[in-house]
């Protein structure tokens, strides 16, 4: 008989790192979606075209293939990075890549009569975004951005083959020691799945809570 | 480091070779998929709940956890219950599962969006349920939804490095025993993702075309 205690904290040890990874490259993610996404709105067309660039190249390679990047090539280039650091810039990168179009889809799905407003209101372009459009687009984004988040949660499986001890690496070593493949995998299986449930959880609650103020307005 | 043309002509026979498999995982991936998501869809909206209930929740896992852990699951944990399948069989089935989770949404909004006057048509010319699903609605209802089908097919597309770590010899494999072999990272990295880079492309212009054939219906 196995015993299975000091083999389920080896995995919950990994459960932590994927939480971390998850945070982190939503964090980034977030960041790198508005930059590209309101960059690809922009007046000048060097940053419009930088930003088609960068989401049109992150969406157009694999995950996979930009973490084995970051981590093997990059440091052929000098800039040696941590698996961690690999991970979280190769998720959130990619996945911010992704996020850029909703927030484009979101900040052009606003009506015209709000820029018209806008421009009868004598509001700067600055004011015009941070106090009237991003505040209705951001709603309208977070459903999007809650499933762009668990593909994130997802995709963090993949750091374990540039040996991050995440949940599956760990499952691998449990495997490995004990020789039984289906209470590892199970386990992980089942705890990716609450994860995803806490990442839609939290995301509903959230979006209650930005929707109060505008009653309404929301379509 | 140095990148190396010479090097790159040698090792472009191996790349090609595994570019082929990654093409048939997706084909094939792609047809178990658009199978799946339309049994998912038809099953999910079964009048009866022990069948509707099982199946939703199915879908719902499935989507929520990482399809490198389902990969994994498939190939090392289905044959403790007598079970062994090839390795490209078991990518394929994960793909084709994976995706077709996803596949089945694209499926339910097509079928949402047949208006109710035709289902009370079909009732009235006396047609059995049968009839009305073959006859009436999936023609009406899989047209628009053919851009998003193939959407999530170049999505899989790009998930297929995932199979190299069950021992599939796709790209990526390909790609990773070659610069184990000769110590060198760069070209074979940076060519996987120049390869998914192109082949993403130029299915996006296909993508395209495809929205403008079948994305707009006349009613």
């Amino acid at each position: 008989m196995i015993d299975w205690s000091g083999y389920l904290g080896l995995i919950l040890k990994g459960a932590l790192v994927t939480v971390e990874l998850t945070l982190m490259g939503c964090a980034l993610a977030l960041v790198m979606a508005f930059i590209a996404g309101l960059g690809r709105l922009s007046r000048h067309f060097a940053l419009r075209a930088l930003a088609t660039a960068y989401i049109e190249f992150f969406r157009g390679t694999s995950i996979f293939v930009q973490l084995f990047w970051a981590y093997f090539v990059l440091p052929l280039f000098g800039f040696t990075l941590t698996p961690l650091q690999a991970g979280v810039l190769a998720l959130g990168l990619n996945v911010g890549a992704y996020g850029a179009e909703v927030v484009r889809g979101a900040v052009l799905s606003i009506g015209k009569a709000q820029y018209e407003a806008c421009v009868a209101l004598n509001l700067t372009r600055y004011q015009r975004m941070r106090h009237i459009i991003l505040p209705q687009a951001f709603l309208i984004m977070l459903p999007t951005f809650c499933n762009n988040a668990i593909e994130l949660l997802k995709a963090t499986a993949v750091v374990s083959l540039i040996s991050l001890s995440d949940m599956t690496f760990e499952a691998q070593v449990v495997r490995a020691q004990t020789g039984s493949t289906l209470v590892p995998f199970g386990t992980i299986l089942i705890l990716y799945f609450l994860m995803a449930l806490a990442i839609s959880r939290f995301v509903r609650t959230l979006e209650k809570r930005l929707a109060r103020g505008l009653d309404g307005v929301r379509v | 480091m140095e990148w190396d043309w010479d090097f790159v002509w040698k090792i472009m026979p191996t790349l090609i070779e595994g570019v082929k498999i990654t093409i048939i995982a997706t084909l094939l991936g792609s047809v178990l998929s658009t199978v799946v998501g339309l049994a998912i869809a038809l099953l999910r909206r079964s009048p009866t709940r022990l069948i509707s209930m099982p199946v939703s929740f199915a879908a719902e896992f499935i989507r929520g956890t990482p399809l490198l852990v389902q990969l994994y699951f498939i190939f090392y944990v289905l044959p403790d219950f007598g079970i062994l399948l090839p390795p490209l069989v078991a990518g394929v089935i994960g793909l084709g599962l994976h995706y077709g989770t996803y596949t089945a949404e694209v499926y339910r909004a097509g079928i949402d969006n047949v208006p109710r006057g035709q289902w009370e048509a079909a009732k009235a010319c006396n047609l059995t349920g049968g009839q009305t699903w073959t006859h009436v609605i999936l023609p009406q209802a899989i047209p628009p939804m053919i851009p998003a089908l193939a959407n999530y097919f170049i999505a899989m597309f790009k998930e297929t490095p995932l199979l190299s770590v069950i021992t599939v010899l796709e790209l990526m494999n390909q790609a990773k025993s070659v610069a184990n072999s000769y110590y060198r990272y760069v070209e074979p990295m940076t060519l996987v993702g120049a390869f998914f880079l192109t082949i993403s492309l130029l299915s996006v212009f296909g993508l395209r075309w495809l929205e403008k054939r079948y994305g707009r219906i006349e009613r």
